[in-house]
């Protein structure tokens, strides 16, 4: 068939916090945006996100974090992925994310960091720009 | 590209998850080579057990699919789960929250979940389900488990794709006459009652049994109507024990059988017809020139159709 194929995109909050507004805006300027996003929620282990990201064969893994424990709980997520030869998957990170940390984050793979007062449009762009 | 849909096979009948899911990604996505694939995976399919879940926005099918996939996994079988959300008509785009009312099943190995989006496909269905619960029946799932989109009254796809349908109801919804009206209450194997913590929730039962008494066909009343509290578990495993003893029964819908298959077979040559008409015709001009044609008011569109019926010889 001709029609375009649907980008999708898996939105997740690892770890403790229990801000979803975030991650909830997200969720639905992506599917505004044409996206297809499977929204999992809150308190997600990095396990159950990338059991999750494998099953429903995501193009991008989304997650949503404000409560400090990025980098721990980024790495997990990038390891379990590759344990699952699904490294392919674009990790992208949004939240409460210091500065300084980025560097790092993007060492151990996350494609885009995105904090607060991000257009979730330029989400859309990026994540286009970099699955093509 | 027909060797990657080989080793896509092959992946997938070894047990590889990923496999199984970019197989079904490609086939969703109609790339090409879908059909040859499809034709390759069909002999190894017509082992699982199909059951459709549906019912209006809100009955609690998804938390309800959640228990009935937990307490059929807890009995031993294999399960995969196909959760239909609609895409926006806007945009093109879909929030799948599906996953999200699955705690009891979403971290689980033998069980596979996937989301899906209607793609702008009516009836309740994604175009695709039918072709996504073979795959799942080729990698050795037992029972697959359909929830349909939150349905009105006439999205009855379901029944196509289904070897059993739960149609689940809430109190509440309505009175003796709204549970009589054709549709979605005829295509029902067992009636669920969710959320009967909720007061009235006996006047539904009384509802619906009081219409299947009215039916024609005297097995309707031997359809079962049971309670259930999807949110606690509570009435759960009464339910699967009956649907276990439905499925072995083997009355469920055995008659149409034959009826699925022609309509499959229909639909699925439908679908392609039109696509190709739609890329040719959009292709070589044909279709703007006739849409030129009615715009300046020099011919109508029933003459249109029926020049094209009869260059394809179908006339």
């Amino acid at each position: 068939m001709n029609k375009e194929k649907k980008i999708r995109v898996l939105v997740a909050k690892p770890g403790l916090d229990g801000h979803e507004r975030g991650a909830r805006v997200i969720a639905y300027g992506l599917r505004d945006l044409g996206f297809e996003v499977i929204y999992t929620g809150l308190r997600q282990t990095p396990e159950e996100i990338v059991h999750a990201a494998v099953q429903e064969d995501v193009d991008v893994v989304g997650l949503s974090i404000l409560s400090g424990a990025h980098l721990t709980l980024t790495r997990k997520v990038i390891e379990k992925l590759s344990e699952q030869n699904a490294n392919n998957i674009l990790v992208i990170l949004g939240g409460v994310i210091p500065d300084k940390d980025i560097p790092e984050l993007k060492k151990m793979g996350v494609s885009g960091v995105f904090t607060s007062g991000t257009f979730i449009k330029d989400v859309g762009t990026f994540i286009r720009s970099n699955l093509s | 590209m027909w060797e990657d849909w080989k080793s896509l096979i092959a992946e997938m009948r070894k047990g590889s998850v990923r496999g199984l899911a970019r197989l079904i990604t490609r086939v969703e996505n109609r790339e090409s080579g879908w059909m040859d694939a499809m034709q390759m995976i069909y002999p190894m399919t017509g082992n699982a057990c199909v059951i459709g879940i549906t019912g209006s926005p809100g009955a609690g099918k998804s938390t309800l699919t959640d228990r009935l996939a937990r307490e059929l996994f807890d009995r031993g079988f294999k399960i995969g789960i196909i959760a239909v959300d609609p895409s926006s008509p806007f945009s093109g785009g879909a929030l799948l929250g599906d996953r999200l009312r699955m705690k009891e099943v979403s971290t689980l190995d033998d069980v596979f979940i996937r989301s899906m989006a209607t793609h702008g496909a009516l009836g309740g269905l994604n175009l695709s389900a039918r072709d996504v619960v073979k795959i799942m029946d080729a990698f050795g799932k037992d029972i697959i488990l359909i929830e349909t989109v939150g349905v009105g009254q006439d999205e009855v796809e379901v029944v196509k794709a289904a070897d059993m349908v739960l149609v689940v109801c809430v109190p509440g919804m309505g009175d003796g006459i709204q549970a009589i009206k054709a549709g979605i209450m005829e295509i029902a194997d067992i009636f669920v009652v969710n959320k009967a913590d909720q007061g009235e929730a006996d006047q539904a039962v009384a509802d619906i049994s009081a219409m299947l008494e009215l039916s024609s066909d005297e097995t309707s009343s031997q359809i079962p109507v049971l309670k259930t509290i999807a949110a606690t578990g509570e009435g759960v495993p009464d339910l699967v024990t009956i649907m276990l003893k439905l499925q072995k029964t083997g009355r469920i819908r055995s008659s149409w059988h034959e009826e699925r298959i022609k309509e499959e077979i229909l639909s699925l040559l439908e679908k392609e017809v039109a696509y190709i008409l739609r890329s040719r015709w959009g292709q070589n001009g044909n279709l703007d020139q006739a849409v030129k044609q009615v715009t300046a008011r020099k011919k109508d569109p029933y003459s249109i159709v029926q020049e094209m019926l009869a260059l394809m010889q179908l006339q």
